[in-house]
């Protein structure tokens, strides 16, 4: 669009951050916007465009997760604890969507530090789900959720440790993409839970992905589990018809504790991919009932220490008056962290501490290779797996603050994938009681594009994913 | 009740690398307080580490040089503690599977009075690459202290010790081997004054004959060998009186306080510490191949070990005596180069660790700052051999070239010191010094072997010192035969 | 294995984070909580599994020794923390942090 020269892309960000002044201050999706170095990357990528410099992406205004320090921006990670930090570099992410001339748009807000499935545990604030405002959008990448929900932006980043793109992307109806771990760089992404953690792309739809991941994916030496890997293009594949594709559809995705009404939409769109020539495959995943416990070991674990380093001493938050350096920590801590992080903080050192070790952190590696055995075991009889990315659509939000558990259930068809290392995506399939419901597919390790493809023919039958929330158009 | 010590040590080794172990960050020691603190060192969310090639080298280096397991795969792993110079709230380090594995050093403990010297066997219990702390400052502000983050990050080798040492000399010992060896390597400058060698001491003490291990103290950072020997000696005898007037022994952090020559408990931390040790997963375990170890190897140069050997084959010393010249690369050089300049070797091995060595220790001199070289000191060797001068004139020759002076051969004619050696002229001064002493012939003639002595010390007067003894001795005898 | 108000606190001092009494005890029944649900874990026999830290099986790519920092020593402490205890300065200077006195 913008190579074409219809509009600029001074005009296209000139009106997104007009649509995002208008709704941003109901929805809350945004937590920081600079429109003087939005406007100026769009200047700039408008010279590119006019020199014949330009590739897909030069010029697209792209929400940018709060998790991800961009240099001479607020990068806060949705916390009280970096309210004041400005991030002084730019992580890997940033840097690639600044080479290709993209804009950044601004910085959405988020769950703090990426734990939550609801983003009602920002410090600043929650976001409405643009579908229904008294609604959450899912979490933790929530605020980019919203933005492109809602057209507040051309596409987001988001991470995903335990389904933090996928089920804000069923709530929200869009399409979301968590690659395999490794593909794109961790560096300048705040760590959660690192061997867990990925970013990846936001956006209405499979193509659009495909072209987010064009531009994030791609080895970086900074971090030592990016994964040295020939460049790809994302978009190779769109094209191809699905005939004798192999669907697994696991038994225990459709089991107990899925909503009724998302199982319904779920199996249409399966009917759905049956007309496409897709053949469909009975498989089991035996431990995903697992993934949870295990989840709830091994990211607390990895991010009571990964958040250690928020001490008050370098930067973050420090509290007013203290005594002495104990006090210090102790207080600058307790002030600067939410309910949720210091749950998870406290869970995480208890784990490790001594004589817990072998009972939970190691029974929840050990375990974890189980669950990865079983998607390898999968794989062997299909060539993607399909279920629902969340058991419901978007709660009411206030509904599961106080019952950490119940809120970690909306994560227990996306863990178990985190676990593997494997890619999955949400796509949007349909609608139950005017609430998005999205399609999960996982594929096998480095099978993005396949994935992609499964989910572009999909969307060239379909139209779930044009479908736009009432109120803000 | 005899008792007996036990000692363990542990030894932070800095590596000698250009940046850190997990970032590009350089490890210049001095520079202005976080002027080398790159994001990774002072931990700025989102930053990530990535491991330091060479860091790898010198921990298989020191594998290699200790004739240790390599382990094949390692793992890094975080030690979570809070405290300020620990920017990221966890060191990583290695815990469960470190690079380096069972090893040995043997040691030279020297002879204390009567206790002959002797060599020991110190077994290593591993090795691991881990990463520094920054360092407190005091004084910049009233009432507050300064983190420096310059130092974080900076590559050790940790190398840790069975509890095989039995005596402060033998610690001592071991720790001025491992000192020599890491350097000898090229792992580690050595520094002791700048960190860059500390010891942590784990002195225990048990009734003589006992197997079992008594409750341990550590010291920790001793960064000299003087204090280190202070430091066990004081803390043996306090744990032994302790347990002699019927107390026990805690375990506990000590540390030295060299103006008292005491060792003192370190305000005791409130809590037990719980370290949550857990495999980093930032990193992926360090795998090390065959292929590896060989390339390294390659470009070690020839160990002490290896060359003491050469040194008793080839030159026939002893083996003390080659030990003592492998103690250090620099000695080892120097005396090498004695030799290749000419000089033989065992005479050159005696002055290197005789009067050479003796100048440097009253001196306080390191072998670099020596103002007699290989060169001069195979010089002076050579007039030794051929007779030109006494052993004696030697000394003289030695001092004046340590005092400055150059050339031997000038040092030689300017003080007069040549010998006399031709049998002529010998004979007739020991034929002037016969006749002037009739009451010494009759008494060696009577048996007295003493006599013989005098009469040639009489010669050597005679002669101002010049005549070569060796000459004197012979002609005499046979003039008294 | 059941948690105690002290395992709370001795967590929560190992972790840093101040705990009041109420809070503590409300902290308790959601952890106890949580805890059983990770508690199902213990149901399987893992014997014999190797733990799995990393969903790749690879081994630590390693950097080359080359200085590529430089100092950045302004930029980075723009971000210290007010000083506090009455001072609005920054907890920076002569270019260390500055903290409540450390004592060994």
């Amino acid at each position: 669009m913008l190579q074409t020269k219809k509009i600029s892309s001074v005009e296209l960000t000139q009106t997104f951050l007009a649509r995002i002044a208008q709704h941003n201050p109901s929805i809350n999706a945004y937590i920081a916007l600079d429109e003087a170095k939005s406007l100026a990357q769009a200047k700039a990528a408008d010279a590119l465009i006019a020199a014949g410099k330009a590739s897909p992406l030069t010029g697209i205004p792209i929400a940018q997760k709060d998790i991800f320090c961009a240099k001479d921006w607020p990068t806060t990670c949705g916390s009280k604890m970096l309210a004041n930090f400005v991030a002084p570099y730019d992580a890997h992410v940033i840097t690639q969507f600044d080479a290709v001339g993209a804009v950044n748009l601004g910085k959405t807000n988020m769950d703090e530090f990426a734990m939550g499935s609801s983003n009602e545990t920002s410090y600043f604030g929650g976001v409405k789900n643009p579908w229904d405002v008294e609604r959450v959008p899912g979490g933790s990448s929530g605020g980019s959720a919203a933005a492109v929900a809602a057209r507040l932006c051309a596409a987001a980043t988001g991470t995903d440790t335990g389904g933090s793109i996928r089920q804000p992307a069923s709530l929200c109806g869009f399409s979301g993409l968590k690659p395999t771990y490794g593909v794109v760089s961790r560096y300048g992404m705040i760590a959660f839970a690192s061997s867990l953690d990925q970013a990846g792309p936001m956006a209405k739809s499979a193509e659009d992905c495909a072209l987010m991941m064009n531009v994030m994916a791609g080895f970086d030496e900074r971090d030592s589990t990016s994964l040295n890997r020939e460049k790809e293009d994302y978009t190779r594949d769109l094209a191809k018809p699905l005939q004798g594709l192999r669907v697994g559809l696991p038994k225990e995705f459709f089991a107990e504790g899925l909503d009724a009404s998302v199982g319904k939409v779920i199996d249409e769109a399966i009917a759905a991919y049956k007309k496409l020539g897709a053949e469909i495959v009975e498989i089991s995943l035996p431990n995903t009932g697992l993934s949870i416990p295990v989840y709830y070991v091994l990211a607390p674990a990895e991010a009571s220490s990964n958040l250690s380093r928020y001490d008050g001493v370098r930067y973050g938050h420090r509290t007013a008056e203290y005594t002495d350096l104990m006090d210090m920590y102790c207080k600058s801590r307790a002030e600067g962290f939410g309910a949720e992080v210091k749950r998870r903080i406290l869970i995480g050192t208890y784990v490790l501490s001594a004589g817990y070790y072998d009972a939970y952190y190691l029974k929840a590696q050990q375990i974890r290779r189980l669950i990865a055995q079983d998607f390898v075991e999968a794989f062997k009889h299909c060539d993607v797996i399909m279920g629902p990315a969340a058991p419901s659509t978007a709660f009411k939000a206030g509904e599961k603050v106080d019952d950490p558990v119940a809120m970690y259930l909306q994560d227990i068809y996306t863990i178990s994938t985190n676990l593997a290392g494997l890619p999955g995506m949400s796509v949007p399939a349909g609608f139950s009681n005017g609430l998005p419901v999205g399609l999960q597919i996982i594929g096998n390790y480095f099978d993005e594009a396949r994935m992609l493809n499964v989910a572009h023919q999909y969307q060239q039958v379909t139209d779930w994913h044009l479908k736009m929330p009432q109120g803000i158009e | 009740m005899e008792w007996e010590v036990v000692i363990g040590l542990e030894t932070h080794t800095q590596l000698k690398t250009n940046t850190k172990i997990f970032s590009g960050a350089s490890t210049a020691f001095g520079a202005e307080p976080n002027t080398q603190a790159c994001e990774v060192s002072i931990a700025l969310p989102g930053v990530l580490p990535v491991l330091n090639r060479e860091a790898v080298n010198c921990a298989i280096k020191f594998g290699l040089a200790v004739n240790a397991e390599i382990a094949p795969r390692s793992v890094f792993a975080r030690k979570n503690y809070f405290y300020p110079d620990l920017p990221k709230g966890y060191q990583i380090s290695q815990y469960e599977l470190p690079v380096v594995g069972k090893g040995a050093v043997t040691i030279q403990v020297p002879a204390v009075g009567k206790n002959p010297a002797y060599e020991k066997v110190v077994n290593i219990t591993r090795a691991h690459l881990e990463e520094d702390a920054g360092k407190s400052v005091h004084g910049a502000v009233e009432g507050m202290s300064g983190i420096d983050l310059n130092r974080a990050g900076t590559p050790l080798l940790e190398i840790v010790t069975e509890p095989d040492m039995r005596s402060a000399a033998e610690a001592v010992a071991y720790a001025k081997k491992l000192h020599e060896l890491v350097q000898w390597i090229g792992i580690c400058d050595g520094n002791m004054q700048e960190g860059s060698f500390r010891c942590d001491v784990n002195v225990s003490v048990r009734k003589k004959g006992s197997d079992k291990l008594g409750t341990r103290r550590e010291i920790k950072n001793l960064n000299s060998f003087k204090f280190m020997q202070q430091a066990i000696e004081y803390e043996t005898r306090w744990q032994i009186e302790t347990l002699e007037d019927g107390g026990t022994i805690q375990q506990a952090t000590v540390l030295f306080n060299p103006d008292t020559g005491e060792t003192r408990s370190m305000r005791s931390k409130e809590e037990a510490n719980d370290y949550r040790y857990f495999p980093d997963p930032d990193l992926l375990p360090l795998e090390v191949t065959e292929a590896d170890k060989a390339r390294v190897k390659a470009q070690m140069p020839e160990l002490p070990e290896a060359m003491k050997a050469r040194f008793e084959a080839d030159f026939g010393l002893t083996s003390y005596d080659a030990a003592t010249l492998t103690a250090s690369r620099e000695l080892t050089d120097y005396f090498v180069q004695t030799v290749s300049a000419g000089a033989e070797a065992k005479p050159a091995a005696n002055w290197v660790m005789g009067a050479v060595s003796a100048k440097l220790n009253a001196e306080e001199k390191s072998l670099a700052d020596s103002p007699v070289n290989p060169n001069q000191l195979a010089s002076l060797l050579k007039r030794i051999a051929d007779n030109t001068i006494s052993n004696n004139a030697a000394k003289q020759v030695f001092e004046a070239l340590w005092n400055g002076e150059k050339d031997v051969d000038a040092i030689i004619a300017a003080k007069g010191l040549k010998q006399e050696s031709d049998s002529g002229a010998i004979e007739a001064i020991i034929d002037e010094v016969l006749k002037a002493n009739p009451a010494m012939v009759e008494e060696f003639k009577a048996g007295k072997e003493k006599a013989f002595n005098a009469l040639v010390g009489q010669a050597m007067k005679a002669s101002k010192g010049k005549a070569n003894p060796a000459q004197v001795n012979e002609i005499l005898k046979k003039k008294l035969s | 294995m059941a948690l105690s108000i002290e395992d709370i606190k001795k967590v929560a001092h190992l972790a840093r984070l101040e705990i009041s009494d109420a809070d503590a005890s409300a902290t308790l029944t959601k952890l106890s909580g949580i805890l059983r649900l990770i508690e199902q874990m213990q149901a399987v026999d893992t014997t014999g599994i190797v733990p799995m830290s990393h969903s790749q099986d690879l081994s630590q790519r390693l950097r080359d020794d080359i200085v590529t920092k430089t100092n950045q020593r302004e930029a980075f402490q723009k971000n210290a923390p007010v000083l506090g205890n009455g001072s609005t300065e920054s907890a920076v200077a002569e270019g260390l942090y500055l903290v409540p006195k450390v004592i060994e």
